[in-house]
């Protein structure tokens, strides 16, 4: 993995910022833990032995490289040749379980016996608790209140895999509040803990770190698309929350000028009621949980409360070298409606046979508004490869809902 | 020397440390909050430590963060945390206001020190801001004569210990446990050895604070430190009272205990 080295690896720089992005703004309480985080990763990823270890977890664990599936039903909607990086087919259905295998390798090399997580739709809760038992480690999930509500069956996943999972029922309820209470676990535990946080923002080193653990999405996609089309794609396109998936198949594309990169974002009820979860379209710059990035605040500071459909997508903040990507241009970002991503949802199921999450639906209901700008910049049919990033079961109650089907007692 | 500087010269002059009480800006109101703050002034506190309400307060335990709630919900500004400073520091004590960083950097870095300094304040007590990212801070706070007070944790390298030092002025805020606030049964065991490391690299005075709640605690803490910082316990005498007044009286009882500590320290 990672062989190939590319000038966007020179980010992050010695002290974790990406441009004006980045950093730690975090207690002095964590710094040592953060310190000795960032040596352990360092020091790994030079191992072999790590990389070997990691690389056979991927492939007989998680199942990886994942497939890449040209959708042709759903092509013939969009006006494009796509084709689905399946992330929703690893062990635990996203592709958070390559962050997490990474991580709890991490752990154990750290000589730590416990893990705490944050998690909104749950996937990277499951997939925490999943390699936690995996390494015989304590694992401890932060939820909001709301999250365990509309993800009671991912809640149910975490405790048969062992996890104890704890509603936060402080601030919104949801994941930015999750994380504020890992935090506080952390600054208390921090020698036997570690925090495995399940996306490309916090402070510094786990931006970096999560985006070495999932940027193997991208390498296969890119040598993936070269087999099947013999060109690279004209798109790359993700939804971002956080931002570890999109970040994960982004990456190995940044240095290819010719391959556009799309980033959506969830757009809730639209940006311009205020009611959505778009940090870099609907958002400024600032502070929030240990990273410089673009955050969603009012004129004092205050964080925002965010609100999508996904909760996964729910988060008020985005990982830094998003913010960066952004910022020098390299990267689009656009807004994608709640009703966008259940219509795009509704297309995939009816044409492919495939169930996307809802974060998922939100990329390609991006990809639908896109192709045909693209198609007439480029004079043809363009390629996009979509980063499926995960399956919807878990979403199967919050979609049924949305579409009036479920039947009551 | 800011006013902060000579209350700590007469403390030692007078063999005792300085009690420092804490409590967010706007909570329950804006006029309740400068009342509690007078009110712990005249029951014994020395230094009025003035907390700027945020959303995410990672430091802060649920007392707290209730409060910061309770002070946000009701609308209260940064700019009103500003009138709040001018009001206590008319009483003639110190008063150091405490921020997590977004909404200074919202503020407009520059503009708040200028703001702050004419209010009154004395400087700034920053928990989630460790000197290699305050750039901006350290010319602003130079810029008009504020002090700056980062954190030093039990886990803290000597390396970052005596870095981190060298950046304050005023005091040095030592974290006594690694944890949140909230009091604690017992102080910590962690906070004089560390207390001892500070006094190795500086001359600044030491406040001590996460875990003091009673006139006891406050008293073994003031055996080795020179300021000893009280936020959950006092808070939580407003946030647990049936009405103002219980909660006044309440603040006033603790802020004379934790006094008469400060003034007996375990040596």
């Amino acid at each position: 993995m990672n062989e190939r080295q590319r000038a966007s690896d020179e980010l992050p720089d010695a002290a974790g910022h990406f441009g004006p992005f980045g950093g730690r703004f975090v207690p002095e309480a964590l710094v040592a833990a953060l310190d000795e985080l960032e040596a352990a990763h360092r020091a790994a990823m030079a191992d072999e032995a790590f990389r070997a270890e990691l690389a056979d977890l991927l492939r007989d664990y998680a199942g990886t490289p994942s497939l890449l599936y040209e959708a042709r039903r759903f092509s013939a909607q969009v006006g494009a040749r796509v084709l689905l990086k399946r992330e929703d087919l690893n062990h635990t259905g996203a592709h958070k379980v390559r962050n997490v295998l990474g991580q709890a390798l991490l752990t154990r090399r750290m000589g730590k016996k416990r893990v705490i997580a944050e998690t909104g739709a749950g996937q990277h809760g499951v997939a925490a608790a999943t390699a936690a038992a995996l390494f015989d480690l304590d694992c401890v999930v932060y939820m909001g209140q709301v999250d365990t509500e509309r993800q009671a069956l991912n809640v149910a996943r975490m405790r048969m895999l062992g996890a104890r999972v704890v509603p936060v029922t402080t601030g919104s309820r949801t994941l930015k509040d999750a994380m504020n209470e890992a935090m506080r676990d952390w600054v208390a535990n921090v020698d036997e803990t570690h925090y495995l946080i399940g996306t490309a923002a916090g402070p510094h080193p786990f931006p970096a770190l999560v985006r070495d653990f999932v940027r193997g999405i991208g390498d296969e996609a890119r040598a993936q698309c070269l087999d099947l089309t013999g060109a690279l794609p004209d798109a790359v396109t993700a939804c971002v929350g956080g931002g570890s998936n999109a970040l994960g198949i982004f990456h190995a594309f940044v240095d290819d000028p010719q391959v556009r990169l799309y980033g959506f974002e969830a757009g809730g009820d639209g940006v311009a009621t205020g009611r959505h979860a778009a940090s870099i379209t609907g958002g400024s710059t600032g502070v929030l949980h240990g990273t410089r990035t673009y955050v969603l605040q009012d004129a004092d500071g205050q964080t925002q409360e965010s609100h999508s459909i996904s909760a996964g997508l729910d988060y008020p903040g985005v990982g830094p070298e998003h913010a960066w990507l952004h910022d020098s241009g390299r990267a689009s970002y656009q807004p994608v409606t709640d009703d966008e991503a259940m219509a795009a949802f509704e297309l995939l199921c009816r044409t492919e046979g495939i169930i996307p999450a809802i974060e998922s639906a939100h990329a390609l209901a991006g990809t639908l508004t896109v192709a045909g700008k693209l198609a007439a910049e480029l004079g043809r049919q363009p390629t996009i490869v979509v980063n499926l990033s995960g399956r919807g079961d878990k979403d199967v109650h919050t979609a049924g809902e949305y579409f009036g089907i479920l039947d009551r007692e | 020397m800011s006013r902060i500087g000579v209350a700590f010269d007469k403390a030692r002059a007078d063999g005792r440390a300085l009690l420092v009480g804490c409590m967010p800006a706007g909570f329950p109101t804006v006029e309740g909050s400068i009342a509690a703050m007078t009110a712990m002034v005249s029951a014994g506190v020395d230094v009025i430590e003035v907390e700027i309400p945020y959303s995410d307060p990672v430091m802060d335990g649920p007392v707290i963060q209730r409060a910061s709630d309770i002070a946000l919900a009701g609308g209260v500004r940064t700019r009103d945390t500003l009138r709040i400073v001018e009001a206590v520091a008319g009483t003639g004590v110190p008063v150091v206001t405490m921020t997590y960083w977004n909404p200074i950097e919202r503020y407009g870095v520059d503009a708040f020190a200028r703001d702050l300094a004419a209010a009154g304040g004395t400087g700034l007590i920053t928990p989630d801001l460790i000197p290699e990212e305050a750039g901006e801070w350290l010319a602003a706070s130079d810029a008009y004569g504020l002090d700056r007070t980062f954190l030093v944790a039990p886990s803290s390298t000597d390396e970052r210990l005596t870095m981190t030092v060298g950046h304050c002025r005023g005091f040095v805020y030592a974290t006594a446990i690694m944890g949140v606030t909230g009091a604690r049964s017992q102080t910590s065991q962690a906070a004089p050895l560390l207390v001892s490391r500070v006094r190795q690299v500086t001359d600044l005075p030491v406040g001590v604070g996460l875990g003091v709640g009673t006139g006891a605690q406050a008293a073994t803490v003031a055996g080795y430190a020179d300021a000893v910082i009280v936020g959950s316990a006092l808070i939580r005498c407003l946030v647990d009272a049936p009405d103002e007044a219980a909660g006044l009286a309440a603040l006033r009882t603790l802020s004379a205990e934790l006094a008469e500590g400060v003034r007996q320290p375990d040596r």
